[in-house]
């Protein structure tokens, strides 16, 4: 299916600016492995070796927050990408 | 040409100074907001510096330069650790905290220490990084490492032999000194005569703080440590470390992070005391920082503290942030939580201040 995948400001270096791009996948895993082949090391910086959304980041699709990525992608959906950090 | 690569809590930083070393210039940011522990030039091949980064958001990862600095690359596979098997500890590297290029003999080959502690290693100069199962996957390890500690524990002093390649010692807070000479197959603790006033048992072969950890370059069987409860120096092969700390006023302690050896003179370091009474401040004694210089090898210590604040000075040097040169008169250089950088070309004799104002300094290394 194909997405668009909202991109925050901390990871516009891999996308070489864009805030917007296009993602394609069934699934958020299957979405970050294809935006991990564009545009490589985005996803460790969002997800860790175990496969688990780091403590600053949350996942989105639509306006439901994703807790892991299983969760399901359909086509037309937009993957929002939140950076969530407090503190200075 | 001197270069003092400064890695802050917000970014990269740089020193430069002419062969004198009397004027220097500060360049940078680079990399504004990421978080650097670490910045090491490689000694094999002086173009090339790694730098241990992330930032609030981001996760952990090793940045390339093989302009001296001028450009740098992502890793294509930074540290990090093994997926767990089902039901075992599921680790994730969170801060690359240290870097230690490999012996002269292995070219491109590169350590790595992290938080939680965790050992790895690269065989192609820091572009793809493998964790180290001798140490990580150790059936010991969840004994030696005091997991939870509320900022994580560190794998950090990853000393090569210049010797003997596969002979290397790492130190862990908390967790303490550990020995392999097989290349990092198989680990051993070596800490006995380490106070660990902390723990339930003080006389256990392992859970010191070793906050840093030094070999010398030039008699490689001579190792100092500055220690969470205390200054000891250890003479291979003997196993048993000497507090020379003992050595130290008692008004000051010995207590503190960091710990430099002179490049030439095994029988020379200097320390940087830290507060650690009561509550553990962690600041210089008293607001009155001083630099501390031992030229017998810890059997005695010269107070240093010439051209350093006079009070009101509450800063701390955490154990990345004090380095030396090579040059004759050896230059010395520490960077504070405050974010001053602080420099002596006479071998701490009077110090002078380099920078101000930048933000709290994790790292200062020296570079060619």
């Amino acid at each position: 299916m194909s997405c668009t995948v909202r991109i925050a400001s901390p990871l516009q270096s891999y996308t070489a600016g864009a805030a917007r791009v296009d993602g394609r996948g069934d699934t958020l895993a299957e979405v970050l492995g294809d935006l991990e082949q564009r545009f490589p090391g985005i996803r460790f910086r969002m997800i860790d070796e175990q496969g688990r959304i780091r403590p600053h980041m949350r996942l989105f699709v639509n306006t439901d927050e994703a807790r892991d990525l299983t969760a399901a992608v359909h086509g037309g959906d937009t993957v929002h990408v939140i950076c969530a950090l407090s503190g200075g | 040409m001197s270069t003092l690569w400064l890695g802050t809590r917000k970014g990269l930083f740089a020193l430069r100074a002419d062969a004198r070393r009397q004027s220097w210039t500060l360049a940078g940011p680079q990399f504004l907001g990421h978080i650097i522990h670490h910045v090491v030039q490689d000694p094999r091949e002086p173009r090339t510096v790694l730098m241990a980064a992330k930032t609030g958001h981001l996760g952990p990862t090793v940045f390339r330069s093989g302009d001296r600095g001028r450009t740098w690359r992502e890793a294509a596979q930074p540290p990090a650790f093994r997926p767990a098997a089902v039901g075992a500890e599921a680790r994730a590297v969170e801060r690359v905290f240290w870097l230690t290029p490999g012996h002269t003999a292995e070219p491109g080959l590169w350590y790595a220490g992290s938080s939680p502690a965790g050992l790895f290693r690269s065989k192609d100069g820091g572009e793809r990084w493998e964790p180290v199962a001798g140490f990580n996957d150790h059936p010991m390890r969840s004994k030696w490492v005091l997991n939870g500690t509320p900022d994580g524990e560190f794998l950090h002093s990853i000393l090569v032999d210049p010797r003997d390649p596969r002979h290397l010692y790492i130190g862990i807070s908390i967790g303490g000194v550990f020995e392999s000479t097989d290349g990092g197959g198989e680990w051993t603790p070596l800490n006995e005569g380490v106070a660990a006033d902390f723990l339930p048992d003080p006389s256990v072969p392992f859970g010191h703080d070793p906050h840093c950890v030094v070999q010398h370059a030039a008699r490689p069987d001579r190792l100092y440590q500055q220690n969470h409860c205390g200054i000891y120096r250890l003479d291979r092969p003997g196993r048993r470390w000497e507090r020379i700390g003992a050595a130290m006023p008692k008004k000051i302690g010995d207590i503190g992070f960091p710990i430099v050896l002179h490049p030439a003179d095994s029988d020379t370091a200097w320390v940087l005391p830290m507060d650690g009474q009561t509550v553990w401040p962690r600041t210089s004694v008293g607001g009155k920082p001083a630099v501390y210089r031992t030229r017998d090898a810890g059997r005695s210590w010269q107070r240093l503290d010439r051209g350093l604040p006079r009070a009101h000075a509450w800063f701390t040097v955490l154990r990345q942030a004090m380095c030396a040169d090579g040059h004759a008169r050896t230059g010395l250089y520490f960077g504070t939580t405050g974010g001053d950088v602080w420099a002596s070309t006479n071998a701490g004799d009077s110090w002078r201040c380099l920078a101000r104002h930048l933000p709290e300094i994790y790292s200062v290394t020296h570079a060619s």
